[in-house]
Formats: structure tokens, sequence, C-alpha cells
């Protein structure tokens, strides 16, 4: 059995856990715990401390493993340990909450410091009457033009697959381009 | 119960505030990443620093701040290697070099400075000594603490925003299309600019121009900010290991893969 695996990160509350939900044809294996400090709390009750892991079986020699991190900052040692051996990574951001955007801007250059592989963003939860526009999400996270950044809607089974399939086919450009 | 303990626990900033509540006398011996800081204090009250091996003495400390020239200091290292500070302060006022003011207050801002620089210190292991005080010779200060916590408290909480926005220093800057033109920049900034470079890291750039990794982060953010450089992965800095990524080493077979992913996540 042939195994691959990609990694999706996010700052606290982005919707990581979901997108996994979304695709995964496991019942997500999730680390939560409750949350303890009270602003966190107001914004969802349980949060991934270890990691989360869903799978998606493409035939019986080949799993794709998609490994959810932490998203909470103290839990930050999992990271590189998690991004061992990536195919690539996406970056979920939540597209209604920008006080969250210089951490997603953060996370996004630790993960390309671990490793060069190919990475997405998705703006999380554009579904949401106040989420901010996909080119104004691009310009606050400072992203260039080159740089994926895609609608998503965690809870959107399409969109996952969306996300997915820009993220594999940048992997197969990044190998075809030879680099 | 003695006081020691890691930085990552307890901060310079909180140490200073127990030591200060407690109106402690001793001196706060901190074993840094590359180097050791002493922190003397007198019942709460800063009285005396030291930074690894940086002359520190009075006249070392008055050289720095232009209150006696460079030949005057090597004639003081000179002759007057055997004696104490306070018999070369007491030298130098009734020669009328410098007033006692002057003394003080250059002692007190070399001293504030090294407590400043412990500020940006998260690695590290600290133990409080009851029984070791000032060193007898060297002219000691008597400096509250509170202004210099207050300080401490608002650099930690910009390294900490700085170190969300640059979390490496392992990484290297390059130019982005922004031309440098029409920009003004300070001496520091010009410093920095001048070593933008894929093959530098900032790490490299802070230690060539002696900058602390407060300032390189904080020149850096402001560039960044400006759109004029961005961050990227160094040149010659080796790829990690990543030897799993794919179950074959083969390119065709590896290829063949992703096509399959493709393929079953588009049907899913």
């Amino acid at each position: 059995m042939q195994t691959v695996k990609m990694v999706v990160t996010g700052p606290f509350s982005a919707g990581k856990t979901q997108f996994i939900q979304s695709v995964s044809e496991i019942d997500v294996v999730a680390t939560e715990r409750k949350i303890s400090s009270d602003e966190e709390r107001s914004v969802k009750n349980a949060t991934t401390v270890a990691m989360d892991f869903g799978r998606i079986t493409v035939d019986e020699d080949l799993v794709l493993y998609l490994f959810g991190t932490p998203g909470q900052k103290r839990f930050d040692f999992m990271w590189e340990i998690l991004s061992e051996g990536m195919l690539g990574f996406i970056v979920m951001v939540d597209s209604t909450r920008p006080e969250t955007f210089r951490e997603a801007r953060s996370i996004l250059e630790t993960f390309r410091a671990y490793a060069p592989t190919p990475f997405v963003v998705a703006a999380n939860k554009q579904d949401m009457e106040d989420a901010w526009e996909i080119e104004d999400v691009r310009n606050a996270l400072r992203l260039d033009k080159s740089t994926k950044l895609l609608p998503c809607t965690a809870t959107n089974r399409d969109t996952v697959k969306t996300v997915l399939l820009e993220l594999l086919y940048s992997i197969l450009h990044e190998m075809e381009s030879g680099k | 119960m003695a006081l020691r303990g890691n930085l990552r626990d307890f901060t310079i900033t909180q140490l200073l505030n127990l030591i200060n509540l407690a109106s402690k006398t001793g001196t706060l011996v901190v074993d840094g990443a590359s180097e050791q800081a002493l922190i003397s204090f007198r019942e709460g009250k800063l009285a005396y620093a030291r930074i690894g091996r940086e002359d520190g003495s009075l006249a070392a400390v008055l050289h720095k701040a232009n209150k006696i020239n460079a030949n005057q200091y090597r004639a003081i290292a000179d002759r007057a290697g055997q004696m104490t500070d306070k018999e070369l302060g007491l030298l130098l006022i009734n020669a009328g070099y410098v007033s006692q003011d002057d003394i003080l207050l250059n002692l007190q801002g070399y001293f504030t400075d090294v407590v400043r620089r412990l500020f940006t210190w998260v690695e590290g292991v600290f133990r409080f000594e009851n029984d070791m005080l000032p060193p007898d010779d060297r002219i000691n200060v008597r400096l509250d603490l509170e202004n210099i916590i207050i300080e401490g408290s608002r650099q930690l909480r910009e390294l900490e925003q700085l170190q969300d926005e640059i979390p490496s220093l392992d990484m290297a800057l390059k130019f982005t299309d922004r031309p440098l033109t029409n920009v003004n920049l300070s001496v520091d900034e010009w410093k920095v600019v001048k070593f933008v470079d894929p093959k530098n890291t900032m790490r490299q750039i802070a230690s060539t121009n002696k900058l602390t990794e407060i300032e390189v982060r904080r020149i850096v953010y402001g560039l960044l900010q400006a759109g004029l450089v961005e961050l990227v992965r160094p040149l010659n800095a080796p790829t990690p290991p990543n030897p799993k990524m794919f179950p074959t080493q083969d390119k065709e077979e590896q290829k063949s893969l992703i096509n399959k992913l493709i393929g079953r996540i588009r049907t899913m």
C-alpha cells in the first residue's frame, strides 16, 4: 500500500477540521479538547491540539492522508513533525476574521521554511455575508499574483475538492517544469 | 526556595517585577544562548549590570559616551590598570574631566541598556544569588525598576508581534519589483538593504551589522510592509530531507500517482 499526505494548516478556527471532514471517507480522527481561554471560547468550544486525520482511498494501492494542524500557537511544535514528507499544503484562512490574517501569513511563511513544496491558500467562509472579498484577502495576506488563493466553504464538498485539485495541479506543474 | 528557572517560563520582565516587589538584594545570573549576564540589585533597585565579555568599566562607558576621548581612554587603560572604578571616578572628577553626575548618569544609561538587551533573550536559564553582591571595585547606582519593567513589557509585546510576522531569521530577503527610488531610509535600514540577497539570511545580516534580533526584525518588518522586500528561502540552504514525499523515486511513477489522485478527487 502506497501512502501520500497533504497538510491543512491555518490559524485557530479557520475551518481546517471541517475542510478535512468534507472529503474524508472516514470520520476524521480528531484530537479536539475544550478551549480554556475565554477569548477563544467565544469563537468555538473545542480545538485541535495534536492533529486531524482524514483519508481518501484512490485504489487498493494508493491512499491520500490529510493532516490538519492544531491552530493554537502553543501547539506549533507539532507543525514541523506534521510537515515532514508532505506533497504540499493548504493554508486555510477565515475570510470573516481579518484579525487572523496576520497569523495566517506567519503560518504560511513557517511552512514554506519547513519544506519548499507547493501550496495554495483557501479563503474559507466565503458564503458568509461579512466575508472579505478574495482580492482584499490577497492584499491583506500580501500574496503575489502567482499564489493560488481560492474561495472556499469548508462545509461544501465541491469547493473543498476544487482546493485539493488546484494543489495537485500545482504539484504536477512543478514536477513537469522540473523545479 | 531558590529563584531559578528557564526564560521560556519566566520572562526577564517578570523577574524584575519579582525582585522589585520583594526588594531583593543579590545578583541575577542569566545564561543566554551565547553569553552570560549578571545584574545586581540592592533592596530591589538596579545597582550594577554586566553582559558577556563586554568592557563595562567606567573608562569604557565614559569613552562610549564621548566623555573622554580615545587617547584618554588608552592612557587610563595603560596607566590606571590597577585602579578601581571608584578611584578612577574620583581622579577624573578632581581633574575636572567629568562631573559626578556625568559618571552616574552614564553608568545608569549603560546598566539600563544591558538590561534592555536582555529583554530580547528568549532562550536561557536564570538563577538569583542572594549572596552575590555587586563587585566592590565598581561604582554602583540605585535605579528604580518600574520604568525599566514598563519598557521591557512594551518591547516584549513588540517582539512577539514581530516574531509573528517574521517567524525565523534563517529566511533570506529579496527585492520586489518595486523600485527603491524616492524612499527615505535610515542608516540602519540602509545597512540591511545593502545585504538584501537570497544568499544572506536575516541572521547573517544582523550579525554583520551588529544588530540585535529585535532591531533586524523591526527593520525587515518595515521593509516588508513597504513592499520593498519579500521573504525567501536562502539560496544556499540545504533542502530539508523529505524522503517520504513519494513512495517511489521514479519521476514518471510520481506523476502517474498525482494523476491518479486528481482523477479520484474529480469523481468524488
